[in-house]
């Protein structure tokens, strides 16, 4: 479509900048110091050049953009990258909160700066790939390839325990994934293609769906995580640090809900309708189960991650719903948990940061010390319960609209489960914000800075604005999810037309 | 029969090379001493350049010749060289550790030429009596360098050991050869094959079938034949491990690829399971045996079993792809395995050597370089993209689906999760620890050596084309 790729150029600009750090001399101060500014003015560029692949995108055809291919592995194998509705706003989202991680990271990483960045701006370019990619072989490359800098992140910058959450992390996600690379080769073997694009059309036989959706499930599940595969993701959020829980929470388990959306719906449509059910089991289990762990944990990043898992449970159960407004809401929960979540990581780190503790006893009567912190945790703690207004309703509500279309026993389930998210969050939020200040560790704690206000305030902008506006996303969205539904329908009415001859003879 | 009398020994050229310079090379050896020891490595070296280039500027095409008995087509020209790169390699990263410890045996660098001709005569038998001499070739030299190191108790366990669970097998072996060759009438691959697809697989031919299999399964380290190979990886000498990692690997499976491929088309179905079989075992026990393990070299032992286990997948696959698959597989497998060596031979402290896993931790903070460079190595040993070792296993993998093998695919892959465990225990070990001590730094032979093997594994990605592209050459000669 374009001459020139700046969909490589998004993609692979941080490693570029990872490159420059790592080639860069000195471990003193100063090379510290050049490797954030590096790492930093890398991610800010890599946000605006998204930003331009935003601008120059068309949202009135479901079609891929901005495609590029390259001769890569010979055969039908090649490299080949473009966007659509679906999945140009994951890139957008993980393009902006890099620059936040980097300045979260900014003087609490004080060892192995340089590493640290590296491993940062690596991470970033396997993201970005992840949802560029057309391509199977390449889609799992950068999929499974950004275990190795979250592995690196974790295990040297993490907390105590951080050793074992790694090896779970890492262990977890490789047995998903491995599962789903062997039925990508099945797929490869039956269409003789690994394009992404071709793919989608291809239309597998119901069998073989069957069991071709399994295998992306193990790993998908795994990622998102849905309960009860979700166990690493506590554990992982607990022992990272700060901006690793952000990317996390942010992106790393939006590729589960991506990978729905891109391979398990529209190529196994036969399979997702069949599986359905459980999944709708599952994702009710995962909102009402994790969020009553959520309420008796004493970690505040435990409680988070807990509320992420539940989170994630409205986005598979209105993705498999297959209808409009089910997926609608999906992605939109997805994009803003991405910015809700991330947030509320980063606001742990700052308290983080100053008191070096995480339990939640540890805290009380903040907002005395820190107005403009408890300003800003309470809009990120009112959009994680959804409060209408702020873009964690959004999802939430088509996601229950589209449920209820298709069960009513679902929808009423999951939105018991809403309760129970006020339950834990403001749970939280009273006990870290207000009370009386009586610890002496918390006497001499000081507001947000001026880092810290550039890192969060463009999240609460965004929290506010796509609560009330959320039509900027939806104008993206909406051709190509409006695509894959009437896709999904036709395929499934298809299918029950051809099973039904067939019961005729 | 006159013109017999004759063969050509064109094709068979570098081997004379080879075998002439190993001659000339041990005259020089006995007549100078050990002083000469070095000379004698860096001229071996050479004489493997020597020998690479007329692969590689000799006539192209499928020759043969000893009256059948010696190929060489694409499969074995491309296969050679990489062993030869496998044995030069070796060469130069031992000279090192030879002066360190003062270990100036000039037979080393002879044996490792006798070894290399032995193995690229195993790569070109074209029959049972021309494979048996290769592999005596390859194993005699081999038994004796695992002894080198004859004032350790350790090195001579090895040695003897290796000697005789090899001569048993060799045994195993030849017993396998005369009864192929009873019911089959000839010694020679195309004969055998065209008996057995003429009278097909009788059960004395299936028994000679799998007392083959068992013999080169044994050369191959792959289960259940593998008993050897941590005993001896641990007590030979580093470099001489080093060396049993990297070129008879490749050699010895090149030839069970072609003994089953070209000796046994018509047999596919029997080979097959025995092979699914070995494969699955190896990948298995290769995985959890290297968990517990404490000492490196130990360690890399039971992940070359793992590793011969994967490649055996692709050979199971029977098809020209799945043989694609192996020859990729063995080539990553084979540089991957000399930059792992070349860091084990860099483990040194005060002079020292040193050899368990603990003695790596923190390297990140005492050596950057070699702990980022070793961990890109045993990240693509586990096979996580989008390094090289992700590629080796996606092709072998990818021809076992083809092939219908999906039981073995997905055991293979489980295996390889497991096979994860262990080489993130290493990574953990230096990035996560504190160090406690400092090695000595990494001498720029063994350096260099571990950049070039890293670079290429973090490279191959995006330059894939020239090895798949030749590793298809290959695979296609042999169909």
């Amino acid at each position: 479509m374009t001459a020139w790729p700046i969909l490589s150029a998004v993609t692979f600009l941080p490693l570029f900048g990872a490159l420059i750090i790592a080639i860069s001399r000195g471990d003193d101060d100063i090379g510290a110091r050049n490797a954030r500014a590096v790492a930093l003015w890398t991610t800010i560029i890599t946000f605006l050049l998204s930003l331009v692949v935003w601008i120059g995108f068309d949202p009135s055809t479901p079609d891929f953009q901005f495609v590029e291919e390259r001769p890569w592995l010979g055969g039908a194998i090649q490299y080949k990258m473009g966007v659509d509705g679906i999945s140009l706003l994951f890139v957008i989202l993980t393009t902006f909160l890099m620059p936040a991680c980097i300045l979260a990271s900014w003087t609490s990483i004080t060892t192995r700066v340089k590493e640290y960045m590296i491993a940062f701006l690596l991470l970033e370019t396997l993201m970005i790939g992840v949802f560029c990619a057309l391509d199977l072989v390449l889609f799992y490359l950068f999929f499974e390839g950004g275990l190795i800098p979250m592995f690196i992140i974790i295990g040297v910058w993490g907390g105590p325990r951080r050793v074992y959450a790694t090896f779970k992390f890492f262990l977890y996600t490789l047995l998903g994934s491995v599962l789903m690379l062997l039925a990508m080769m099945a797929m490869y073997w039956q269409a003789g293609t690994t394009d992404i694009e071709t793919l989608l059309t291809f239309g597998f036989a119901p069998e073989l769906q069957t069991w071709l959706w399994l295998a992306f499930f193990a790993s998908f599940a795994v990622k998102m995580p849905m309960w009860p595969v979700h166990t690493w993701l506590p554990d992982a959020h607990v022992e990272a640090p700060t901006a690793g829980s952000v990317i996390l929470a942010a992106i790393l388990l939006k590729m589960g809900g991506y990978g729905f959306l891109r391979f398990s719906i529209p190529m196994f449509p036969v399979a997702s309708d069949l599986f359905a059910p459980m999944v709708f089991v599952l994702s009710v289990v995962a909102i009402t189960y994790t969020s009553l762990v959520a309420l008796v944990q004493t970690d505040m990043k435990k409680l988070i991650a807990y509320s992420s898992v539940a989170h994630m449970g409205f986005v598979t159960m209105g993705i498999f719903t297959g209808t409009m407004q089910g997926m609608q809401g999906g992605i939109f929960q997805m994009l803003s948990h991405g910015i809700v979540s991330g947030a509320l990581f980063l606001c742990v780190g700052v308290v983080y940061d100053r008191i070096h503790s995480r339990e939640i006893a540890a805290y009380g009567g903040l907002v005395a010390r820190m107005p403009l912190y408890a300003a800003a945790f309470m809009v990120f703690t009112l959009a994680n319960v959804g409060l209408p207004g702020t873009s964690g309703f959004v999802g939430e509500f088509l996601t229950l609209v589209g449920a209820f279309r298709v069960n009513t026993w679902v929808a009423f389930v999951a939105t018991a489960g809403v309760i129970l998210s006020a339950g834990y969050a403001l749970f939280l939020y009273r006990r870290v914000i207000f009370g009386a200040l009586e610890k002496e560790s918390l006497k001499s704690i000081l507001d947000l800075n001026r880092r810290e206000i550039i890192c969060l305030a463009p999240l609460v902008v965004l929290t506010i604005l796509f609560g009330f506006f959320p039509m900027p996303i939806f104008d993206v969205t909406a051709a190509s999810v409006q695509a894959l539904v009437e896709q999904y329908e036709a395929a499934l009415a298809a299918h029950e037309a051809s099973t039904a001859t067939l019961a005729l003879k | 029969m006159e013109m017999a009398a004759v063969p050509n020994l064109m094709p068979a050229l570098p081997e004379i090379i080879l075998a002439l310079g190993a001659m000339v090379l041990l005259m020089f050896g006995v007549f100078r001493g050990n002083d000469s020891a070095d000379t004698i490595s860096l001229s071996a070296v050479l004489l493997f350049a020597i020998a690479a280039i007329v692969i590689l500027f000799g006539p192209q095409g499928e020759q043969v010749t000893f009256n059948g008995a010696f190929i060489v087509d694409d499969f074995a020209r491309f296969l050679k060289i990489i062993t030869l790169i496998g044995s030069a390699v070796t060469l130069i990263m031992a000279r090192h550790w030879l002066a360190a410890e003062q270990f100036h045996r000039f037979e080393f660098g002879v044996l490792v030429v006798l070894a290399t001709l032995g193995m690229m005569m195993m790569i070109s038998a074209n029959g049972l009596i021309a494979l048996y001499l290769g592999i005596e070739m390859q194993s005699l030299s081999l038994y004796v360098a695992a002894a080198l190191q004859r004032d350790s108790l350790r090195s001579t366990e090895a040695g003897l050991k290796y000697f005789v669970l090899g001569a048993l097998s060799s045994g195993i072996l030849l017993y396998g050869c005369s009864l192929i060759y009873g019911f089959t009438g000839s010694t020679q691959f195309p004969d055998i094959a065209a008996s057995v697809a003429s009278q097909g697989v009788s059960l004395g031919l299936l028994f000679g079938l799998v007392f083959l299999m068992a013999g080169l399964a044994f050369k191959i380290s792959a289960v259940p034949f593998h008993m050897w190979t941590p005993d001896v990886y641990e007590g030979a000498p580093t470099p001489v491990t080093a060396f049993f990692a990297a070129a008879p690997k490749v050699a010895a499976m090149a030839m069970f690829a072609r003994a089953l491929v070209a000796g046994f088309p018509g047999a596919t179905d029997q080979w097959q399971q025995v092979v699914v079989f070995i494969a699955i075992a190896s990948m298995i026990l290769g995985a959890f045996a290297a968990i517990g393990q404490n000492n490196i070299k130990r360690l890399m032992a039971y992940s070359s079993i793992g590793h011969m286990g994967f490649a055996l997948v692709g050979l199971a696959a029977g098809t020209a792809g799945g043989i694609k698959g192996l020859v990729i597989y063995m080539t990553i497998y084979m540089i991957m395995s000399l930059g792992a060596f070349a860091c084990i031979l860099a483990m040194r402290r005060d002079g020292e050597p040193v050899e368990e896993i603990a003695d790596l931790a923190g390297l990140a903070q005492t050596d950057r370089m070699m702990a980022v460079l070793l961990a890109a190595l045993l990240f693509s040993l586990a096979g996580i993209p989008p390094l090289a070792g992700f590629f080796a296993k996606f092709y072998v993998f990818l021809a076992a689906i083809e092939a219908g093998l999906v039981t073995l695919a997905v055991l293979g892959v489980l295996a390889s999760v497991v096979g994860a465990y262990y080489y993130l225990r290493i990574i953990k070990i230096m990035f996560f620890d504190d160090p406690d001590g400092v090695l000595d730094p990494m001498p720029s032979s063994l350096a260099i050596v571990l950049g070039v093997s890293a670079a290429f594994v973090i490279v191959f990605v995006a330059w894939p084309g020239p090895l798949v592209t030749a590793a298809q050459a290959a695979a296609d000669a042999l169909f």
